[in-house]
Protein backbone atom coordinates (compact mmCIF):
# COMPACT_ATOMS: atom_id res chain seq x y z
CA UNK A 1 0.00 0.00 0.00
CA UNK A 2 1.55 3.71 -0.77
CA UNK A 3 1.22 6.50 1.13
CA UNK A 4 -0.52 7.63 -1.26
CA UNK A 5 -4.13 5.87 -1.23
CA UNK A 6 -3.91 6.07 2.57
CA UNK A 7 -3.70 9.46 2.22
CA UNK A 8 -6.89 9.29 -0.04
CA UNK A 9 -8.86 7.06 2.92
CA UNK A 10 -8.18 9.61 5.27
CA UNK A 11 -9.65 12.40 2.94
CA UNK A 12 -12.34 10.70 2.38
CA UNK A 13 -13.04 9.45 5.62
CA UNK A 14 -12.61 13.08 6.86
CA UNK A 15 -14.92 14.64 4.87
CA UNK A 16 -17.79 11.88 5.39
CA UNK A 17 -16.89 12.70 9.08
CA UNK A 18 -17.65 16.34 8.87
CA UNK A 19 -20.63 15.83 6.47
CA UNK A 20 -22.17 13.40 8.88
CA UNK A 21 -21.62 15.46 12.01
CA UNK A 22 -23.22 18.92 9.60
CA UNK A 23 -25.93 16.86 9.00
CA UNK A 24 -26.42 15.82 12.27
CA UNK A 25 -25.84 18.91 13.72
CA UNK A 26 -29.26 19.78 11.30
CA UNK A 27 -31.66 17.26 12.59
CA UNK A 28 -30.54 18.94 16.27
CA UNK A 29 -31.73 21.96 15.18
CA UNK A 30 -34.89 20.65 13.49
CA UNK A 31 -35.81 19.39 16.41
CA UNK A 32 -34.86 22.58 18.65
CA UNK A 33 -37.04 24.57 16.47
CA UNK A 34 -39.85 22.09 17.00
CA UNK A 35 -39.39 23.32 20.67
CA UNK A 36 -38.41 26.84 20.76
CA UNK A 37 -40.64 28.19 17.98
CA UNK A 38 -44.29 29.88 18.57
CA UNK A 39 -46.48 28.63 15.70
CA UNK A 40 -47.75 25.98 13.65
CA UNK A 41 -45.84 27.33 10.78
CA UNK A 42 -42.41 28.25 12.50
CA UNK A 43 -42.50 25.02 13.40
CA UNK A 44 -43.13 23.49 10.05
CA UNK A 45 -40.42 25.81 9.08
CA UNK A 46 -37.69 23.94 11.24
CA UNK A 47 -39.09 20.71 10.61
CA UNK A 48 -39.40 20.02 7.36
CA UNK A 49 -36.00 22.08 5.61
CA UNK A 50 -33.14 20.45 7.80
CA UNK A 51 -34.20 17.39 5.67
CA UNK A 52 -32.79 19.30 2.53
CA UNK A 53 -29.60 19.73 3.42
CA UNK A 54 -29.20 17.42 6.52
CA UNK A 55 -30.19 14.44 4.05
CA UNK A 56 -27.95 15.75 1.46
CA UNK A 57 -24.69 15.36 3.50
CA UNK A 58 -25.69 12.07 5.21
CA UNK A 59 -26.53 10.58 1.46
CA UNK A 60 -23.18 12.10 0.27
CA UNK A 61 -21.12 10.57 3.45
CA UNK A 62 -22.92 7.28 2.76
CA UNK A 63 -21.99 7.40 -0.99
CA UNK A 64 -18.22 8.31 -0.02
CA UNK A 65 -17.87 5.50 2.20
CA UNK A 66 -19.17 3.14 0.26
CA UNK A 67 -16.38 3.70 -2.63
CA UNK A 68 -18.41 2.35 -5.26
CA UNK A 69 -20.14 4.33 -8.17
CA UNK A 70 -23.17 2.19 -8.51
CA UNK A 71 -24.62 3.42 -4.86
CA UNK A 72 -24.55 7.09 -6.17
CA UNK A 73 -27.92 6.78 -8.52
CA UNK A 74 -29.99 5.29 -5.48
CA UNK A 75 -28.93 7.77 -3.48
CA UNK A 76 -29.40 10.88 -5.93
CA UNK A 77 -32.86 9.49 -6.65
CA UNK A 78 -33.64 8.76 -3.03
CA UNK A 79 -32.72 12.82 -2.51
CA UNK A 80 -34.67 13.80 -5.17
CA UNK A 81 -37.85 12.13 -4.40
CA UNK A 82 -37.05 13.75 -1.02
CA UNK A 83 -37.05 17.12 -2.70
CA UNK A 84 -39.77 16.30 -4.54
CA UNK A 85 -42.20 15.36 -1.69
CA UNK A 86 -41.36 17.78 1.08
CA UNK A 87 -43.04 21.16 -0.03
CA UNK A 88 -45.86 19.14 -0.88
CA UNK A 89 -46.55 18.17 2.95
CA UNK A 90 -44.92 21.54 3.89
CA UNK A 91 -47.30 23.14 2.06
CA UNK A 92 -50.29 20.81 2.88
CA UNK A 93 -49.95 20.67 6.52
CA UNK A 94 -48.92 24.73 6.92
CA UNK A 95 -52.25 25.54 4.51
CA UNK A 96 -54.28 23.64 7.07
CA UNK A 97 -52.52 25.36 10.01
CA UNK A 98 -53.47 28.74 7.97
CA UNK A 99 -57.31 27.72 8.11
CA UNK A 100 -57.39 26.56 10.86
CA UNK A 101 -56.08 29.59 12.36
CA UNK A 102 -52.92 28.03 13.72
CA UNK A 103 -50.86 30.85 13.67
CA UNK A 104 -50.39 33.61 16.51
CA UNK A 105 -51.28 37.60 14.58
CA UNK A 106 -49.27 39.26 16.71
CA UNK A 107 -46.40 37.13 15.62
CA UNK A 108 -47.00 38.15 12.32
CA UNK A 109 -45.56 41.29 10.37
CA UNK A 110 -47.89 41.03 7.95
CA UNK A 111 -50.39 39.22 6.01
CA UNK A 112 -51.60 39.39 2.83
CA UNK A 113 -53.64 36.56 2.31
CA UNK A 114 -55.90 37.41 5.20
CA UNK A 115 -57.55 40.47 3.41
CA UNK A 116 -57.94 38.38 0.36
CA UNK A 117 -59.36 35.01 2.51
CA UNK A 118 -62.26 38.02 3.97
CA UNK A 119 -62.87 39.21 0.75
CA UNK A 120 -63.85 35.82 -0.69
CA UNK A 121 -65.57 34.82 2.17
CA UNK A 122 -67.84 37.64 1.71
CA UNK A 123 -68.63 37.15 -1.78
CA UNK A 124 -69.79 33.40 -0.54
CA UNK A 125 -71.76 34.72 1.96
CA UNK A 126 -69.91 33.93 4.96
CA UNK A 127 -68.28 35.91 7.51
CA UNK A 128 -65.58 34.94 10.00
CA UNK A 129 -67.18 34.45 13.09
CA UNK B 1 -62.27 7.47 -24.41
CA UNK B 2 -61.62 10.91 -24.85
CA UNK B 3 -58.25 11.51 -23.63
CA UNK B 4 -55.87 13.83 -25.80
CA UNK B 5 -53.32 11.21 -26.37
CA UNK B 6 -49.69 12.95 -26.04
CA UNK B 7 -46.83 12.50 -28.49
CA UNK B 8 -44.07 10.33 -27.88
CA UNK B 9 -41.41 13.60 -27.40
CA UNK B 10 -43.77 15.15 -24.88
CA UNK B 11 -44.07 12.09 -23.25
CA UNK B 12 -39.91 11.46 -23.34
CA UNK B 13 -38.86 13.47 -20.21
CA UNK B 14 -41.26 10.67 -18.24
CA UNK B 15 -39.76 7.83 -19.77
CA UNK B 16 -36.42 8.64 -19.16
CA UNK B 17 -36.60 9.25 -15.63
CA UNK B 18 -38.54 6.12 -15.18
CA UNK B 19 -35.78 3.97 -16.65
CA UNK B 20 -33.39 5.71 -14.56
CA UNK B 21 -35.33 5.45 -11.29
CA UNK B 22 -35.51 1.25 -12.52
CA UNK B 23 -31.59 1.23 -13.67
CA UNK B 24 -30.80 2.95 -9.92
CA UNK B 25 -33.00 1.09 -7.79
CA UNK B 26 -31.87 -2.30 -9.19
CA UNK B 27 -28.23 -0.38 -9.20
CA UNK B 28 -27.69 -2.22 -12.68
CA UNK B 29 -27.35 -0.16 -15.80
CA UNK B 30 -26.62 -3.04 -18.23
CA UNK B 31 -28.69 -2.88 -21.73
CA UNK B 32 -30.92 -5.58 -20.44
CA UNK B 33 -32.07 -4.19 -17.32
CA UNK B 34 -32.23 -0.43 -19.34
CA UNK B 35 -34.44 -2.52 -21.74
CA UNK B 36 -36.79 -4.09 -19.52
CA UNK B 37 -37.00 -1.01 -17.68
CA UNK B 38 -38.29 0.63 -20.56
CA UNK B 39 -40.85 -1.56 -21.51
CA UNK B 40 -42.29 -1.17 -17.90
CA UNK B 41 -42.18 3.06 -18.01
CA UNK B 42 -44.14 2.71 -21.67
CA UNK B 43 -46.13 0.45 -20.05
CA UNK B 44 -46.59 2.07 -16.79
CA UNK B 45 -46.95 5.23 -18.66
CA UNK B 46 -50.37 3.85 -20.59
CA UNK B 47 -51.92 2.02 -17.66
CA UNK B 48 -51.29 4.82 -15.49
CA UNK B 49 -52.18 7.83 -17.33
CA UNK B 50 -51.73 11.49 -16.38
CA UNK B 51 -52.48 14.91 -17.49
CA UNK B 52 -49.67 15.55 -19.68
CA UNK B 53 -47.12 18.38 -18.14
CA UNK B 54 -46.96 21.55 -20.73
CA UNK B 55 -43.24 21.97 -21.13
CA UNK B 56 -41.76 25.15 -22.74
CA UNK B 57 -40.05 23.16 -25.30
CA UNK B 58 -36.77 24.53 -24.13
CA UNK B 59 -34.25 23.64 -21.54
CA UNK B 60 -30.90 25.37 -21.29
CA UNK B 61 -28.64 22.92 -19.66
CA UNK B 62 -25.56 25.48 -18.47
CA UNK B 63 -28.62 27.77 -17.29
CA UNK B 64 -30.06 24.78 -14.46
CA UNK B 65 -26.26 23.53 -13.41
CA UNK B 66 -25.76 27.28 -12.55
CA UNK B 67 -28.93 27.37 -10.66
CA UNK B 68 -28.42 24.03 -9.02
CA UNK B 69 -25.65 25.37 -7.63
CA UNK B 70 -27.17 28.86 -6.65
CA UNK B 71 -29.94 26.53 -5.12
CA UNK B 72 -27.19 24.50 -2.54
CA UNK B 73 -25.80 27.71 -1.84
CA UNK B 74 -28.70 29.32 -0.28
CA UNK B 75 -30.27 26.02 1.23
CA UNK B 76 -26.86 25.47 3.55
CA UNK B 77 -26.47 29.60 4.49
CA UNK B 78 -30.36 29.41 4.68
CA UNK B 79 -30.64 26.33 6.92
CA UNK B 80 -27.96 27.65 9.17
CA UNK B 81 -30.09 30.76 9.57
CA UNK B 82 -33.18 28.73 10.69
CA UNK B 83 -30.86 27.11 12.91
CA UNK B 84 -29.60 30.53 14.60
CA UNK B 85 -33.00 31.84 14.79
CA UNK B 86 -34.30 27.93 16.71
CA UNK B 87 -31.29 28.89 19.13
CA UNK B 88 -31.45 32.46 19.30
CA UNK B 89 -34.97 34.21 19.08
CA UNK B 90 -37.09 30.99 19.50
CA UNK B 91 -40.34 32.12 20.62
CA UNK B 92 -40.10 35.11 19.44
CA UNK B 93 -39.39 35.43 15.85
CA UNK B 94 -41.44 37.45 13.80
CA UNK B 95 -42.82 36.03 10.29
CA UNK B 96 -45.31 37.57 7.76
CA UNK B 97 -47.73 36.10 4.75
CA UNK B 98 -46.22 37.73 1.63
CA UNK B 99 -48.13 38.14 -1.38
CA UNK B 100 -46.11 37.75 -4.32
CA UNK B 101 -47.79 37.72 -8.05
CA UNK B 102 -45.48 35.48 -10.59
CA UNK B 103 -44.54 36.48 -14.45
CA UNK B 104 -45.52 33.40 -15.82
CA UNK B 105 -49.03 31.40 -15.91
CA UNK B 106 -47.66 28.15 -16.76
CA UNK B 107 -48.30 25.63 -14.13
CA UNK B 108 -45.00 24.17 -14.48
CA UNK B 109 -43.29 27.22 -13.59
CA UNK B 110 -45.65 28.10 -10.81
CA UNK B 111 -45.13 24.81 -9.23
CA UNK B 112 -41.07 24.94 -9.92
CA UNK B 113 -41.16 28.31 -8.22
CA UNK B 114 -43.44 27.56 -5.39
CA UNK B 115 -41.07 24.00 -4.87
CA UNK B 116 -37.56 26.10 -5.12
CA UNK B 117 -38.92 28.28 -2.71
CA UNK B 118 -40.26 25.86 0.35
CA UNK B 119 -37.04 24.08 -0.18
CA UNK B 120 -34.99 26.93 0.31
CA UNK B 121 -35.59 27.26 4.56
CA UNK B 122 -37.07 30.12 5.73
CA UNK B 123 -39.89 30.50 3.42
CA UNK B 124 -43.32 27.83 3.03
CA UNK B 125 -45.99 28.40 0.16
CA UNK B 126 -49.23 28.86 2.64
CA UNK B 127 -51.53 29.31 -0.48
CA UNK B 128 -51.32 29.11 -4.50
CA UNK B 129 -53.70 31.50 -6.37
CA UNK B 130 -54.01 29.97 -9.85
CA UNK B 131 -55.81 32.41 -11.85
CA UNK B 132 -53.67 35.35 -10.96
CA UNK B 133 -50.42 33.11 -10.37
CA UNK B 134 -50.13 34.57 -7.17
CA UNK B 135 -48.12 32.63 -4.61
CA UNK B 136 -48.67 33.47 -0.79
CA UNK B 137 -45.39 32.76 1.88
CA UNK B 138 -44.62 32.67 4.71
CA UNK B 139 -41.55 33.96 5.53
CA UNK B 140 -39.79 33.32 8.49
CA UNK B 141 -37.91 36.30 10.17
CA UNK B 142 -39.58 39.12 7.96
CA UNK B 143 -40.46 41.99 10.68
CA UNK B 144 -40.73 45.10 8.26
CA UNK B 145 -41.44 45.69 4.82
CA UNK B 146 -37.91 46.29 3.61
CA UNK B 147 -37.87 42.01 4.64
CA UNK B 148 -40.75 41.42 2.59
CA UNK B 149 -39.56 43.37 -0.14
CA UNK B 150 -36.60 41.48 0.37
CA UNK B 151 -38.21 38.07 -0.25
CA UNK B 152 -40.35 39.24 -2.55
CA UNK B 153 -37.82 40.03 -4.56
CA UNK B 154 -36.04 36.72 -3.94
CA UNK B 155 -39.14 34.87 -5.09
CA UNK B 156 -39.32 36.60 -8.38
CA UNK B 157 -35.09 35.99 -9.23
CA UNK B 158 -36.06 32.62 -8.66
CA UNK B 159 -38.89 32.25 -11.20
CA UNK B 160 -36.17 34.41 -13.50
CA UNK B 161 -33.82 31.92 -13.03
CA UNK B 162 -36.48 29.23 -13.75
CA UNK B 163 -38.01 31.31 -17.21
CA UNK B 164 -34.47 31.09 -18.06
CA UNK B 165 -34.22 27.37 -18.27
CA UNK B 166 -36.98 26.14 -19.18
CA UNK B 167 -39.66 28.39 -19.95
CA UNK B 168 -41.53 29.17 -23.34
CA UNK B 169 -39.73 31.97 -25.72
CA UNK B 170 -42.29 34.33 -25.37
CA UNK B 171 -41.86 34.33 -21.64
CA UNK B 172 -38.23 34.50 -21.71
CA UNK B 173 -38.33 37.65 -24.46
CA UNK B 174 -40.70 39.31 -21.73
CA UNK B 175 -38.27 38.48 -19.42
CA UNK B 176 -35.11 40.39 -21.08
CA UNK B 177 -37.57 43.44 -22.32
CA UNK B 178 -38.04 43.85 -18.07
CA UNK B 179 -34.80 43.25 -17.27
CA UNK B 180 -33.33 45.82 -19.94
CA UNK B 181 -36.13 48.71 -19.28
Amino acid sequence: MSPETISADAVIDAVSAVFMVVGALMSLGAAIGLLRFPDLMTRMHAATKPQVLGLFLLLCAVGLQMRTWWVWPVLVVAWIFQLLTVPVSAHMVGRAGYRTKHLHPELLSADELEAVVQQAAGERGFTDE
Amino acid sequence: MTRKRISLRQELPLLVWLVIVWGALWQDFSAGNLLFGALIAVAVARLFYLPPVELGGRFNVLRAVRFAAVFLAKVVAASFQVLYLAVVRGPRVISAVVAVPLRSHSDLLVTATGHVISLIPGSLVVEVDRSTSTLYIHGINVRDAEDAAKLRKEVRDTEAGLIRIMGTKAELSALEQEVGA
